[in-house]
């Protein structure tokens, strides 16, 4: 029935809508930082442990859809082990791949993020998919206080 | 009156007819804003082909017959409302502007330092921030009376609020979060017999539910063009005679003024006072159209079939598990607002859409009511004189299927 969305909506969401990953509190984490969409009410806590220059760990708390819990829960795995500057660079791949301005991207090159690329195509969805990362964002640049996608 | 056809009023909607990803649009987003018939989008081709010039102020033919047409308007507004003369009749860009203009008006000139303003706990942004704004103008204090899980107002604790401190009581006339219809003439008789006036806004309200303000006795009453068939922009201010006579105007400019020398300017007299500038012609001539069309349908005919929509729409949303109403009023216009378990509302309106299903997910600008609620949004059917019962099974059997895929 929903065939048209299979694009958006794949099993690798729905599972980790379901399960999300890292979806726990990281006692006096490093950094910690909200996120808020105030369109659809979406708000996320992101906690990261540092280790010198590297992520650590990295954990979320929070409601929302089932794109931004997944990007969220994807995102907390993926960047563990790497440094800022990987993870900055992993956050301009997500941008440049969600916003889709770029017609050549690469897929293969952003590994399992890909499974986002679909919200490309519904651009209501694209700030559910980003607001973990612009979360992380802030949290890389040591930013305090909550972030908003508005 | 002639029987309900809602087969023959859906013809007169073109956009009906428009296919959304392929499948017939099912639209039930009708609380944001509710289609155009063809008579009020003819209109205005209509008005801009024919007979459109600048009202009030030209001697020539054409200027004449618009300002014919505006005004005619104007009249069929106040008859639609029974208002008692065209002099209270305010033309507004939208219910928002007309709260604003209310708030910045008679708010400024009336209410000061420790008054208070009364308002309710299921209000629209747009009646929530410009008392706000006055209060931290003027130091008055607002106060919200509360609701109860059902979405109705407390009665009693609304009552309470109520003193001698009390300038101004501003209540909507029915929620667009929640559907409820407020107990507007008791809450008017109350505020009466102190002598507090009475906003009500009736954005939600006017589509659904036959409004006579003299008969509410309310103090003001506003509501959107748009979402009474007619076109965006327009809005209408309601307010008594002469509590309007006594306010100072809210814009200063032309068609507002009766004479300007630069030592000073005597005001227009109503309702042009509140009306600075050229107005919104066309769209206030399609507002008239809109409510043309409206009559000839009949409102009473109108609020029964919708009372059939809301209520068969309730009774399948009920059978479906996982599935919570926001909003359970006794008395209720056809709104269905709800929540999924474990499904976002967001995730819920994007796989409608994917079905041709047009319906709202979000806050609906009422954050304090989802906050009530302890959701972050919720999912939003509206109903509209033009959905079908058909189209109310396309979306149960949708929701249905989603939660199915959301396993
Ligand atoms: C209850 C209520 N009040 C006020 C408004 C504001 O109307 P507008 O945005 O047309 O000014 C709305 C619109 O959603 C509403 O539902």
């Amino acid at each position: 029935m929903f065939d048209d969305l299979r694009d958006l909506y794949q099993e690798v969401i729905f599972d980790h809508n379901r399960n999300p990953r890292n979806f726990r509190i990281i006692e006096n984490a490093d950094r910690k930082v909200e996120g808020f969409n105030p369109l659809c009410g979406d708000r996320l806590t992101l906690y990261l442990q540092m280790e010198g220059d590297v992520i650590a760990d990295a954990s979320f708390q929070g409601s929302g859809c089932a794109i931004s819990t997944a990007s969220v829960s994807l995102m907390t795995e993926i960047v563990k082990g790497k440094t800022e500057i990987e993870a900055e660079e992993l956050f301009k791949k997500f941008h440049e791949m969600t916003t889709g301005k770029d017609e050549n991207f690469n897929l293969e090159a952003i590994g399992k993020l890909a499974v986002l690329a679909g919200v490309r195509e519904y651009p209501a969805r694209v700030k559910c998919a980003t607001l973990a990362w612009h979360t992380l964002d802030a949290a890389l640049k040591n930013e305090q206080q909550a972030i908003s996608t508005e | 009156m002639t029987v309900f056809d809602v087969q023959k009023i859906r013809q007169d909607f073109p956009i009906l007819k428009e296919k959304i990803r392929g499948k017939d649009l099912v639209y039930l987003d009708n609380a944001a804003t509710c289609q155009k018939p063809q008579a009020v989008i003819d209109s205005i081709v209509h008005l801009y082909s024919h007979d459109y010039a600048n009202v009030h102020r030209g001697v020539h033919t054409l200027s004449v017959r618009s300002t014919d047409k505006f005004e005619g308007a104007r009249t069929k507004v106040k008859d639609f409302i029974n208002a008692a003369s065209e002099k209270e009749i305010i033309f507004v860009k939208g219910a928002t502007e007309a709260i604003n203009l209310v708030a910045q008006t008679y708010g400024k000139a009336n209410i000061k330092t420790g008054d208070e303003i009364i308002i309710t706990a299921m209000e629209h942004h747009s009646n929530i921030v410009p008392w706000q704004m006055l209060c931290e103008q003027t130091g008055a204090v607002l106060k919200v009376a509360p609701i109860n899980l059902q979405g109705e107002l407390i009665f009693d604790e609304f009552e309470k609020l109520v003193n001698d401190k009390t300038r101004l009581i501003s209540v909507v006339h029915m929620s667009n979060a929640l559907g409820t219809i407020n107990p507007v003439k008791k809450i008017i008789a109350v505020a009466h017999e102190k002598g507090i006036p009475v906003l009500l806004d009736g954005a939600q309200a006017i589509p659904h539910i036959t409004v006579d303000v003299q008969e509410l006795d309310c103090d003001f009453y506003v509501f959107s063009a748009h979402k009474l068939y007619a076109p965006t922009g327009v809005g209408v201010l309601y307010g008594k005679q002469a509590l309007l006579e006594a306010m100072p105007p809210y814009q200063g400019g032309g068609d507002m003024i009766r004479k300007v020398t630069f030592e000073e300017t005597e005001y227009n007299v109503l309702p042009y006072k509140f009306e600075a500038g050229t107005p919104n012609i066309a769209d206030v001539v399609g507002l008239g159209v809109a409510i043309d069309y409206l009559n000839g349908i009949g409102m009473e005919s109108i609020a029964a079939y919708e009372a059939e929509l809301l209520s068969y729409a309730t009774a399948k949303a009920k059978q479906i598990k996982g599935l919570r109403i926001i909003g359970e009023a006794e008395h209720k216009g056809a709104i269905l607002s709800f929540v999924l378990d474990k499904i976002h509302p967001h995730d819920i309106g994007t796989m409608l859409d994917s079905l041709g299903i047009a319906i709202r997910a979000g806050h609906h600008c009422a954050m304090p009511v989802m906050d009530f609620y302890k959701v972050p949004a919720t999912a939003r059917a509206s109903f509209a004189m033009y959905n079908t019962k058909e189209e109310i099974d396309v979306l149960m059997n949708g929701i249905e299927s989603l939660i199915e895929v959301f396993g």
